[in-house]
């Protein structure tokens, strides 16, 4: 019961954006955490599993092949949150909410409200729940996005860069609750992002993306992140802890020079 | 997961009471819809008293028979003819502004009406029919091609990899430019009567409306509307931007296609009826945006009610404005218009740059 990428390929006319992408696994009940530097093809790897990016290969859930569903009922399961959330309609927070709540279900009116309004509770939003999109500040729109996410209550969740715009409160906070809803609704939770000691804080699975849309490692955050492997992959030096009855910590010390990447692929 | 007590004055509360609010200012709207409408019958060079039209109006058999002529065969033709023509033009242009994502987008901006228009023009001028067996509606006929040709255009454009709305938009002012040198052409060649007949068309003008035009405009616009209504929260959806409408489940394309070619069903037999009016499927919607927002349970009736009242007032001040002369609409809606559109291009000018 799990969701499964095997032998996944996506082009953009010539541009070889995912390359066989394989062995990737999530599991309910827990983060799983999408590492990679910039243009590793991170978000072309989540919206292909969303079905928003047309793509070649296996993506399964719960041993159901993805591609045998139609857009609303794969939407219905998977929700991909966009990176950039640019929307300024003239919906409030409320509407904006209740909006994604109607477009994955159709059950019981005062249901969906009371939904809406425990959503907007749990992430701190309600007070802001009759202004308009377009008069809050970036980490309130994210938040608002995440609450569209989780108030549809899908069987996978796949956040691209959820905290980029968060401030360190609602960033624990966000991270926190998502550990807390993973477990909760035996939901599974992927979440691409840039922040390795956050990463590898809360999540108990990663995917470690390098150039050219390759998997270079895949499994808990104490084997995939090595000094080593963070030298070849982001070209860094980095040092990484794992203290005792302490969060770990991921130090980057100083960018080396990028010495080709194994797949012998130009940089993009 | 930490859930904090719901509070008894909670959003939930809120929300109902923004719906409530929104609901009220719609009944409102249509009431001075219908006011405007009355007030349109009972304008005209014939001084007759409010209670005569009234009479006439709802029980035109007791009404002394020049009243009742003179309402139901010319003034009441043309007072419903500015309602389902401002409601079709609001309504178009508020779904064209949705789909494309851009406050700027409307029949007339996206060279729809300037396509109808030569559409209209090839057929007033040249006798060239688009359409076989068609000579009693040959001009509306011809301006519905034109318009659909052009809408299947823009959205041809964007089934392209990697273009945006922007593109599209940008797409849809090229055909107006184009349409419109293809008119000028068109006018070049003209003879003098045929000339007169374009220009006097394309000004707009309610003055050639009868029963059955009101009845195809009318019948547009039940085709249409059903299906904006059903497709509401998808549409909705598409105001958070192509990504998330997608993730949210939407087809973008498809509604896109669906929705454009409905839009442009409604500007095309507005147009093809009374000619260029312009600014009335841009303001129509901006003015109901700033009233309830874009969800569209709302969004869609208030724009579409806006227009109607708009297009009704236009038609009023077209009787009024100098006495004894109905001015051509699309100039008053024009004028009227202009200060709105400046209005609204500084005010996006702050939001993207300030």
């Amino acid at each position: 019961m799990s969701l499964a990428v095997e032998s996944l390929s996506v082009r953009f006319g010539r541009t070889r954006i995912l390359d066989n992408v394989s062995g990737l696994i999530a599991s309910p009940g827990e983060l799983t955490a999408l590492i990679g530097p910039n243009g590793a093809g991170k978000s072309t790897l989540l919206k292909s599993i969303a079905g928003i990016e047309k793509s070649t290969g296996h993506i399964s859930l719960d041993e159901t092949a993805l591609n045998t569903l139609d857009i609303a009922q794969r939407a219905g399961r998977i929700y991909y949150l966009p990176q950039d959330i640019t929307s300024r309609a003239a919906l409030s927070v409320f509407e904006a909410v209740l909006l994604a709540r109607r477009t994955a279900h159709r059950s019981d009116r005062q249901q969906d409200l009371q939904r809406v309004q425990r959503t907007l509770q749990t992430l701190e939003l309600d007070q802001y729940a009759e202004r308009d999109l377009g008069q809050l500040s970036g980490g309130q729109r994210q938040r608002v996005a995440i609450a569209q996410a989780v108030v549809r209550e899908p069987r996978v969740l796949m956040l691209d860069e959820p905290t980029s715009a968060l401030d360190l409160h609602h960033q624990l906070q966000v991270l926190e609750w998502l550990v807390a809803l993973a477990q909760e609704q035996q939901m599974i939770i992927v979440i691409a992002i840039h922040d390795l000691s956050l990463a590898a804080r809360f999540s108990r699975h990663m995917w470690l993306m390098g150039a050219g849309g390759v998997v270079r490692a895949t499994g808990a955050p104490e084997e995939v992140l090595t000094e080593e492997r963070l030298r070849e992959v982001y070209a860094i030096k980095a040092h990484v802890e794992w203290p005792e009855g302490e969060p770990p910590r991921v130090t980057p010390l100083a960018a080396t020079r990028q010495l080709g990447t194994p797949t012998g692929q130009q940089d993009f | 997961m930490t859930v904090t007590a719901p509070t008894t004055d909670s959003s939930i509360n809120k929300y109902l009471q923004r719906r409530r609010r929104h609901y009220w200012l719609l009944v409102v709207t249509a009431v001075l819809t219908l006011c405007s409408l009355v007030i349109d019958v009972a304008t005209g060079p014939g001084q007759y008293g409010l209670g005569d039209v009234l009479r006439a109006i709802v029980s035109p058999d007791d009404a002394p028979r020049a009243i009742a002529v003179i309402v139901w065969e010319i003034r009441l033709p043309v007072a419903l003819m500015a309602i389902t023509v401002g409601m079709s033009l609001a309504s178009a242009g508020a779904e064209m502004q949705t789909i494309l994502n851009n406050p700027l987008a409307d029949p007339f901006t996206l060279g729809i009406s300037a396509a109808a228009s030569f559409g209209a023009a090839l057929a007033i001028v040249l006798g060239v029919s688009l359409f076989p067996a068609a000579s009693e509606l040959l001009t509306t006929l011809n301006a519905f091609i034109m318009a659909m040709v052009a809408s299947l255009l823009i959205w041809l454009v964007s089934r392209l990899r990697g273009v945006s709305v922007q593109t599209m938009v940008l797409m849809g002012i090229a055909l107006m430019f184009f349409f419109n040198a293809t008119l000028g052409i068109l006018q070049y060649v003209a003879s003098a009567e045929s000339l007169q007949q374009l220009v006097f068309w394309s000004l707009g003008s309610l003055s050639r409306s009868s029963w059955s035009k009101i009845g195809i405009v009318t019948a547009a616009l039940v085709i249409t509307l059903p299906i904006f209504f059903f497709a509401g929260w998808r549409l909705t959806a598409l105001r958070m931007g192509d990504l998330q409408a997608r993730a949210l489940g939407v087809n973008v394309g498809r509604l896109r296609l669906t929705v454009l070619l409905c839009s442009s069903l409604l500007a095309a037999t507005a147009v093809a009826f009374v000619g260029i009016i312009g600014f009335i499927g841009l303001v129509g919607p901006h003015i109901a945006r700033m009233l309830v927002g874009e969800d569209q349970r709302v969004f869609l009736p208030m724009s579409a009610l806006t227009g109607a009242l708009l297009m009704s007032l236009t038609s009023i001040v077209s009787k009024t404005l100098v006495p004894g002369v109905l001015l051509p609409v699309g100039i008053i809606t024009a004028l009227i218009g202009l200060p709105f559109f400046i209005s609204l291009i500084l005010k996006s000018r702050r939001e993207v740059w300030g």
